[in-house]
Order: structure tokens, then C-alpha cells, then sequence
């Protein structure tokens, strides 16, 4: 029986987890998938908001500012990068420069530090290869770029270091009350809690319902991204957005932690919560915004375009509320939901100390964890000296990302440990460079089959049945 | 009759057309050598291919093979049959014959590597 | 840091010959570096025919041309390092390379060949509308996991592209059993050799549907299908023609690219449309004592010419370690629009060259010039030139001799 259950092991459950791991409390995490992050986490746009957008008094306002005050110390203590690139809002008319003045007082009311509106000179000066047709700007320094997976991965992996559990490839498909006890069940397994934490994405009004809670509901809204090779990285080196109109946010433009170029997203409001194929239209939509947005994108360097699939509630802010006692839901975390994720994690303490639980800090509380990137950032002395220890790490395995047998057997064996292609590649990017795994992914599938003591054929790319072989050669018998 | 084919013996795949009465063959043109003279030939009567494959290795991969001979393209499966049912032991030098006349098809299965 | 007269990157077909090239050529002091477990390169996984008919008068298979070098590098007692990374490469011609043995180690080399080969075009690249299951490989990968690992990839298969690796991929898939139920080709005609559309297809009532597209996957987690589309002239999908094929596996065989990353990197001249390093006769790049050959200079048709290169790169290897280069004119060689690009790019020196060039499209009956700001210098009339098959024009000492100004050009008139 644990003390708590979060529900939801995406950036947002992750970070609660790791929230409260520092109280002397049994914590387990659910995901319904084989992996954390494989939610909205996977395919967002990586950004840290300054915290103009959201609407003043909002909750999304104060999480937002709160988050992006406390998120470099977070990114710190959890080994993860974290750049503090600077955010842009452009504007090309009248209309633009008044939304952008709003913006900046919204900024201000919000609590958002340094903000400043741009001319076009000294917009230009900052970004040359804004469009020229951009007239003013609206300048946003404390904004920043981040990897979401890697977050949570080391979020989720701190929890656990700090005792908490976590439970794979578990779908809720009911939840009972008895006495004051929750029943989480699977369709395999039950796991007890006093109390409940629902961060389950986009079925966080489903998991609600479970327990009675009829208050809210959430829709996918599918956000398209296209993302370009690393050389395309350095066109911009703040994350440019163009202003809102009542159409929406529109795309941003945006480098990312690793030196790639994010294009995107589109919103599109949709039913089917598994939908996060990509389409025609959204690509074509994308382009055409960025190329008004920013001249000389270089199109023909797209290297990939996936999308996601935001966790949208009907009530306009985020759904974060104590429910009889003991549930707290955490729902709706659509933009800007990872940026707010460390005070999220705050306020959810602050709901649980409405509860009876007795919230006593650990003694031994370890907030740090090794950085997953630890052998990219040493010396080549440094290198060697744990190549000379441990052979692996000086077996290139991913030559587009200089990944090593030693880190992705790190990535097998750290927690949480990966057990898919995927899972893999999100830690270790091995996979994620020029050639799209052309040159490692054998590799990766033997390593995995090795290591997990599995056939070949059981590996998948991502759980489930995505299997990446399905037999031997020469087998009459295996087709 | 005209038969139009195209000739695999070497890369340049020249086109060939075969003029043939009843069962003769009347005349053949357009191939750029006598051996893709005598592949026109061969495919209207009897097409043969050189099976090029791999065979389970007892050590857990697969060594590459290939017919020293072609075979009749008919039992190009019935072949493969036989090549998939054999498991070889290591070390195996290029050239080595795998297996001898394949289902009677006078073609050896021989390795095409050196594996230990 | 160790120092070494020439280091070659890259021990497959490229690689090993110019390293036998320079052998012979007189140097001994020798270093090939391998990333893979045994030299060999993408040879290793080409268990097909269709290799050697020009350099050796035989058909063989890619092991077995393969062999054919790595004999020599044994019998020369040629050293060489497998399962070795380079990471980098400066002009200096400093090689940073790792592997497990000598972890994270430096040469100094005086010489460096450049002989990374290619890469597959991801499906990334492609932006195809739909999900991302499992399911699907380039054609390259698909044939390492079947010919190298003996894993099936799966059983029912869509191919996109009609290059030679799509093809040979369509046979082999069929062989091991899979259904191969279409090959798509974006383009009106297929890029394969004739003889491949035969015996790997044809023989197999595998239909090719040129003109035609992949538009859409489908599939959750593992692929279940894929809508095919037919192109118009302008390679636009014609969405009336849709046609969805139930299918577990797609294998992309649409293009290769030049590995250059350790030459762009050392700030190495790149040539946009080959993708490779700008080079001259004697396959030296805009860094002097750097020379690259084979696909990493530009993507060929035939191993057999990927030899004779290196052999050239080899032996102009010596030459600039021994410091008897001669580089005596200095002329650009231009291309028209018909002609997307020639290798070498340069002349440097006046001896007999060969130019290799790939035309843009598919052209009948035309003649093929070489041209100075005056005069033309060369003229020679071909049937039919495509964009497969790589051709040469051949420039002796006297029309070198011929040239006035410092470019020619080399173009198709009809």
C-alpha cells in the first residue's frame, strides 16, 4: 500500500513525483505506456514561457511565472539542460503592435521580469534573419528552451533514486474506494493508496470519472512540429512567436537544446485521443507561417515532423483541485503546462497539506542527479580515463549523435530503465541525428535483446506490438 | 513471332528481340555480346538464375551463398527450401561448398566468404 | 600524438583500394580506420551479383568482391583499425578517432583519404502524412538485418523507390519468404538497372507502379498499411488515384547521401549537388594532402568505379607525401543545366583525365560538349544518357593543351 499514486508519468507526474519524494511518504507512479514521457511530454515545444501569454489572476499566469523563476535551479539539480535563449513576440501592423503592448503590460501584471518592446532596428540587431517586414517586438528575456523528455526522464529517475516506484505499462481501468483506501486497478494488477494524484494527460477526465468526478472534460488539440537538422540551428537564437490573434498562437520558431531548429505547432482541435499522425495540411501550414515568420529557412533540411497531442480542458485554465479529500487532480495542463511543471509540483503540496497526510521531510533527501549527458561534457582525458575502466564507453554505437555502448547500456540500466528502441533513443538521442537510426538501430536492438535477456524478436519500438522483427530468416515456420 | 526481353548477364541489360516460327528461333538481335546471345536463347527454352542467399550459421548469424551455377528459374523455391533447412558450422572459407547439386540441378551452393 | 604518413577513413571498397593504391605506389606507413567489425563496408551486406563484371571480367558477389582487397591488405600486411569512430578530421590533418581498445586517440597523419562512403535518405526526410509505427526501414537497413543478422523484418512489404537497392531489397524479401506487393517510384521511370527490373520483379509478378507515391501510414504501433498515390508531372499526389495496400513493412529506398560531416566539419569545399568534397583530377580536396573518393565524394553506380578512383586518390596520396605533385594550370569545370554535376570539378594538372558527370534527366540522340570560352574541345554523340547510370568523357594531355581561359564547360545539346 503506498501513500500515494500519481497517475500520469509525463513531465507533469514526473515532477509531483519527484515533489514528493522529499516527504517521508510511499510514492508510486503509473503510465498506461511503456515508457514515461510518451504523452503531450514527447511532442511539445519545448520552451519555458516568460509568462506573458497567460491571462492575469489565471492560475496558468502564476504557475508559468513561478516555474520559469525556480526551472533553472530545477534543471540544475536534475543534470538536464537548460538555455536561457530569450523569447520574441514579432509584429507586422498596427494591430500586432497593440496586441504586443498588451502583451508586455499582461507581462508586467503577471510578475514577468526585464520585458522590453523592440523597434524594428533593434529587433533586427538581435534576430537579422527576421522577416523584414516585422515592424516591433516585444522582448522577453527570462524565456528558455529545454528538453522535455530529458526532464522527466530525470525527474522520474530522481523520484525513484529518493525510494518512489514506478509501474510501467500500466493502464487504469478502474479505481474503487474502500474505506479510505483507493484500489488503482490495471487489468493485471491493483496497486492501494491513500491518496491520489491524477496527472494522466488526456485521460485525466476519464481517470476523474472514476472516482465521481464529472466537473471537467478534456479534448485532443493535435499540434504539428517539423524539425530541422542542426546546421539550421543558429538561423535564430531566440525563440521567435508571432502575435496572437483570435486564430490562436500560431508557430514558433525556435532552437532547440540540441542545436536543431523546431518549427510548429499547428492547432487543430480533434476527438480520437490516440491521433497523433501527421498530416498534409500541417505541414503545409507550418511552412507557410515560418516563411513569413523568419527568411531563408531551409526547407529541403528537414530531417523529421511529428506531432502531439495537447491535454485540453473545457474550463479555460488549468484544472488543478482537491477532490473529497484525497484525489487531487491535476488536468488541462495544456501551454504552459511544462514550464509551469516544477510549481505544479509545489501547489499540489500545498493541496496535500489541506489533507490529513502528515507531510514530514525525509532526512535524506538527494535532489541531484547525475547528468545524462556526464561523459559528452568531459574532457577527452576525462574520457579516457572511464574508457580505461569501462571499454563500452568508447564504442561509438550512434555516429550522428557520439553515442556509446556505455551510455545507452546506462540508459538499459539507470533508472527508469529503457526497455524499447525508443525508450533508448529518448535518453541517449542515439537514433535522433542526421541518418534517423539507419547506421545504429541493429546495434540497439541487439543491446537491448542482450541486456534484457530477450529474442530478438520481442524488442519493440516503442511497446505494445510495434516489434521491430518478426522472426529469423528462412523461417517457413515464423510467417 | 517477335519475343522482346531484356538481358540480366551484365549491367548494361540490352534490350534483345528474339524473332522465332513455331519452335525455331529465327533470329535474335540486339544484345551487345554472345553471352547475351545465349541467355535469349536459354530463357525461351529453359530460364535459369543464380540463386544469391544466406544460410543459418550454428553460431547464430548468416554466412552468404550463391549457386555456382544457375538454376532452372521453376525451382528457384524448391531450392531455397533446401538452403534454408541447413545449418552450417564455422570456420567456412570463401568458395566452399554448402551444398552439393542442389535438388539435382548439377548447381553447388558454395560460400561467397570467409567466416570463423 | 602519434604520427602517420597516411591514414584512409573508411575500410570498404573505397578505402581498401586506395590504401593497396598508395601500397604499391611505394608508402607503407599506413593507417585504415573502420567504424564496422571487419572491413568491407556496405559490400558486406551485398550478398547480390552485378559486381566486378568491369574491374575483373567476373561476376561477383559484394563479399566476394570484398575479398578480392582485403586479400591484398593481408597479404601487404596493411594495418588497420576496426571497430574504430573517427569523430573528427582538421585541416591540419589532426584525426580525432575512439574505439574500445585505445579509448579516445589523435594522429597526425601527412596524408588523409576521405572514404566514409554514404548514407540512406531517411524517411524523415520524406514528411509522409500519418502515424510512426514500427515497421519501417530504409532499404539499406532492412538488408543488413537480412543478410548480416538473419532477422526478418517482416512479412508483407510495400517498397518505395526503384533504385537498385529497392529492387534487389524486392527479391530478397521474396526469397525469404515476405510478400512483395508493390514497388512505388515517384519518378516516370525507374533509376534501377534494366536487368534489375527483370530478375527482381519481373520474375516474381512483382508489379512496379511508376508515377506513384506513398502518401499516407497507417498503424498504431506496428505499421498495418500504407494509401499509395499516383504523381503528376509536377510529382503532386493525384488524390483521386488513391489506392490503400494492407501491409506490415515499408522499406524507403529514395537516395543516398554523401557521409560528410567529418569533411564539412575540417571546413572542407563541399559541392552542393554531389554532396561530397570539390576535388581535382587527382581527387584532392580544397585542403591540400585531403583526398576523398568513392560514395563520399559523390554516390556511383558500380563498385568496379569506385576502385579505379581510389586507385587515383592512392596514388596522388604518395605523390603529396612524397612531394612530387604537379600542379600545373589551374581550370574550373562548369556544368549546364542538363548536366547536374561532374567529378573532378577541377583540373590541376596537365595530364590525361577522365570526367565523370550525371546528367539531370533522360536525353536521346544528343551530343556532348566541352567547351572553353572560345571553342569547343570535345564532341561526342550518345543515344541515350540518364540520370542512373554515371558516364565519362575523356580529356587528353593535347586538349588540356586546347583550353583557353580558366573554365570549360560541360554540356548536352540536343
Amino acid at each position: 500500500m503506498y501513500d500515494i499514486v500519481v497517475i500520469g508519468a509525463g513531465v507533469i507526474g514526473a515532477m509531483i513525483a519527484r515533489g514528493l519524494s522529499k516527504y517521508d511518504l510511499s510514492v508510486c507512479i503509473l503510465d498506461m505506456e511503456s515508457d514515461v514521457a510518451m504523452g503531450a511530454t514527447r511532442a511539445n515545444s519545448a520552451i519555458i514561457h516568460a509568462g506573458y501569454d497567460a491571462k492575469e489572476g489565471s492560475l496558468k499566469a502564476r504557475l508559468n511565472v513561478r516555474g520559469s523563476e525556480i526551472m533553472p535551479q530545477v534543471a540544475k539539480e536534475l543534470g538536464v539542460r537548460y538555455i536561457n535563449n530569450g523569447s520574441i513576440v514579432i509584429g507586422f501592423n498596427d494591430d500586432d503592435a497593440k496586441e504586443i503592448k498588451n502583451l508586455y503590460q499582461r507581462g508586467i501584471s503577471n510578475g514577468v521580469r526585464n520585458l522590453s518592446i523592440l523597434n524594428k532596428d533593434e529587433l533586427r540587431k538581435l534576430e537579422p534573419n527576421i522577416s523584414k517586414t516585422a515592424i516591433c517586438a516585444l522582448y522577453a528575456p527570462t524565456g528558455a528552451i529545454i528538453c522535455p523528455y530529458e526532464l522527466t526522464v530525470a525527474a522520474v529517475g530522481n523520484a525513484m533514486d529518493n525510494g518512489s516506484d514506478l509501474k510501467l505499462n500500466f493502464k487504469v481501468e478502474r479505481i474503487e474506494r474502500c474505506e479510505d483506501v483507493y484500489e488503482i486497478s490495471s487489468a493485471k494488477e491493483t496497486v492501494k493508496a491513500k491518496y491520489v494524484i491524477n496527472a494522466a494527460g488526456l485521460y485525466s477526465d476519464e481517470i476523474a470519472k472514476m472516482v465521481g468526478d464529472t466537473s471537467f472534460n478534456i479534448h485532443p488539440r493535435k499540434g504539428e512540429y517539423l524539425l530541422l537538422d542542426k546546421e539550421c540551428g543558429g538561423l535564430v537564437s531566440h525563440t521567435i512567436f508571432r502575435t496572437p490573434t483570435e486564430m490562436g498562437k500560431g508557430i514558433l520558431i525556435s532552437p532547440t537544446v540540441d542545436g536543431n531548429l523546431l518549427l510548429g505547432p499547428t492547432s487543430v482541435d480533434l476527438e480520437d485521443k490516440s491521433d497523433v499522425s501527421t498530416t498534409f495540411e500541417g505541414v503545409g501550414k507550418i511552412i507557410s507561417e515560418a516563411k513569413a515568420d523568419v527568411e531563408n529557412i531551409p526547407f529541403n533540411k528537414v530531417i523529421t515532423s511529428f506531432s502531439g497531442l495537447r491535454a485540453t480542458g473545457d474550463t479555460g485554465d488549468f484544472i488543478i483541485n482537491l477532490f473529497k479529500g484525497s484525489f487531487i487532480n491535476v488536468a488541462g495542463i495544456e501551454s504552459p503546462g511544462l514550464t509551469a511543471a516544477p510549481a505544479i509540483a509545489e501547489y499540489v503540496v500545498e493541496l496535500l497539506g489541506k489533507t490529513e497526510i502528515n507531510l514530514k521531510k525525509k532526512a535524506k533527501f538527494n535532489p541531484h542527479r547525475k547528468p545524462t549527458r556526464f561523459f559528452k561534457e568531459l574532457s577527452i582525458d576525462e574520457k579516457n580515463i572511464i574508457i580505461r575502466q569501462n571499454s563500452k564507453y568508447g564504442k561509438i554505437i550512434c555516429r550522428c549523435e557520439g553515442v556509446s555502448e556505455g551510455e545507452i547500456l546506462d540508459s538499459i540500466h539507470t533508472n527508469p530503465k529503457a526497455t524499447n528502441v525508443d525508450a533508448v533513443k529518448r535518453r541517449t538521442r542515439s537514433g535522433m541525428g542526421r541518418c534517423q537510426g539507419g547506421f545504429c538501430s541493429s546495434h540497439i536492438l541487439d543491446i537491448l535483446a542482450r541486456e534484457l535477456s530477450m529474442p530478438v524478436e520481442d524488442i519493440t519500438k516503442s511497446g505494445g506490438v510495434s516489434n521491430i522483427i518478426i522472426g529469423k530468416t528462412k523461417g517457413g515456420e515464423q510467417l | 513471332m517477335t519475343k522482346k526481353l531484356t538481358c540480366i548477364i551484365c549491367p548494361i541489360g540490352c534490350n534483345i528481340e528474339l524473332e522465332y516460327t513455331n519452335d525455331t528461333i529465327t533470329n535474335i538481335k540486339g544484345n551487345s555480346c554472345k553471352r547475351g546471345e545465349q541467355y535469349a536463347i536459354s530463357e525461351c527454352t529453359n530460364p535459369v538464375r543464380t540463386i544469391t542467399t544466406s544460410v543459418f550459421v550454428d553460431a547464430g548469424n548468416v554466412l552468404p551463398v550463391k549457386t555456382d551455377k544457375p538454376v532452372p528459374k521453376e525451382m528457384i523455391f524448391d531450392c531455397m527450401k533446401v538452403i534454408n533447412a541447413k545449418t552450417v558450422s564455422l570456420p567456412i572459407e570463401i568458395g566452399s561448398v554448402i551444398i552439393e547439386d542442389i535438388k539435382g540441378t548439377g548447381a553447388n551452393l558454395v560460400s561467397t566468404k570467409n567466416m570463423r | 600524438m602519434k604520427s602517420i604518413d597516411l591514414v584512409i577513413i573508411g575500410g570498404g571498397p573505397a578505402g581498401m583500394s586506395a590504401a593497396i593504391s598508395a601500397y604499391k605506389s611505394g608508402t607503407r606507413d599506413i593507417l585504415v580506420l573502420e567504424r564496422d567489425a571487419s572491413l568491407g563496408g556496405i559490400l558486406q551486406q551485398c550478398i547480390h551479383n552485378g559486381f566486378g563484371l568491369h574491374k575483373f571480367e567476373e561476376e561477383l558477389t559484394g563479399p566476394e568482391y570484398s575479398w578480392k582487397y582485403e586479400k591484398q591488405i593481408l597479404e601487404f600486411k596493411i594495418p588497420y583499425k576496426l571497430n574504430t569512430m573517427v569523430t573528427e578530421v582538421t585541416k591540419d590533418k589532426i584525426i580525432t578517432a575512439v574505439n574500445e581498445q585505445d579509448g579516445i586517440f589523435q594522429i597526425k597523419a601527412k596524408a588523409i583519404i576521405l572514404a566514409m562512403g554514404c548514407r540512406e535518405r531517411p524517411k524523415g526526410a520524406l514528411n509522409i502524412s500519418g502515424t510512426r509505427p514500427a515497421g519501417i526501414y530504409s532499404a539499406g537497413t532492412a538488408q543488413k538485418y537480412v543478410n548480416i543478422k538473419g532477422y526478418m523484418p517482416g512479412k508483407s512489404v510495400v517498397i518505395l523507390g526503384s533504385g537498385d537497392i529497392g529492387l534487389i531489397m524486392a527479391r530478397r524479401m521474396t526469397l525469404e519468404g515476405a510478400d512483395v506487393k508493390a514497388v512505388c517510384e515517384l519518378m516516370p521511370y525507374s533509376s534501377g538497372l534494366a536487368r534489375n527490373i527483370e530478375q527482381c520483379l519481373s520474375d516474381f509478378n512483382i508489379p512496379l507502379k511508376l508515377s506513384h507515391t506513398v502518401v499516407e501510414i497507417h498503424g498504431k504501433q506496428r505499421l498495418t498499411g500504407v494509401t499509395i498515390a499516383k504523381v503528376e508531372e509536377n510529382r503532386i499526389p493525384i488524390l483521386e488515384t488513391k489506392e490503400y495496400i494492407s501491409c506490415d513493412t515499408l522499406l524507403l529506398s529514395v537516395g543516398l547521401i554523401p557521409e560528410n560531416e567529418l569533411t564539412k566539419f575540417a571546413g572542407i569545399e563541399l559541392d552542393n549537388i554531389t554532396g561530397g568534397a570539390v576535388v581535382d583530377q587527382s581527387r584532392e580536396t580544397s585542403v591540400d594532402g585531403i583526398f576523398a573518393c568513392g560514395n563520399a565524394l559523390h554516390v556511383h553506380d558500380l563498385v568496379d568505379y569506385v576502385s579505379e578512383e581510389a586507385e587515383i586518390a592512392g596514388k596522388s596520396a604518395v605523390e603529396y607525401i612524397n612531394n612530387v605533385e604537379i600542379r600545373d594550370i589551374n581550370i574550373d569545370i562548369k556544368t549546364d543545366g542538363k548536366i547536374s554535376y561532374t567529378v573532378p570539378q577541377k583540373i590541376t594538372s596537365i595530364k590525361e583525365t577522365d570526367i565523370y558527370f550525371r546528367v539531370s534527366g533522360v536525353y536521346k540522340n544528343i551530343k556532348i560538349n566541352l567547351k572553353d570560352s572560345e571553342s569547343c574541345i570535345i564532341s561526342r554523340i550518345k543515344q541515350k544518357v540518364v540520370p542512373a547510370e554515371m558516364e565519362t568523357i575523356r580529356l587528353t594531355v593535347d586538349d588540356i593543351r586546347k583550353i583557353k581561359g580558366k573554365t570549360i564547360t560541360l554540356e548536352l545539346e540536343d
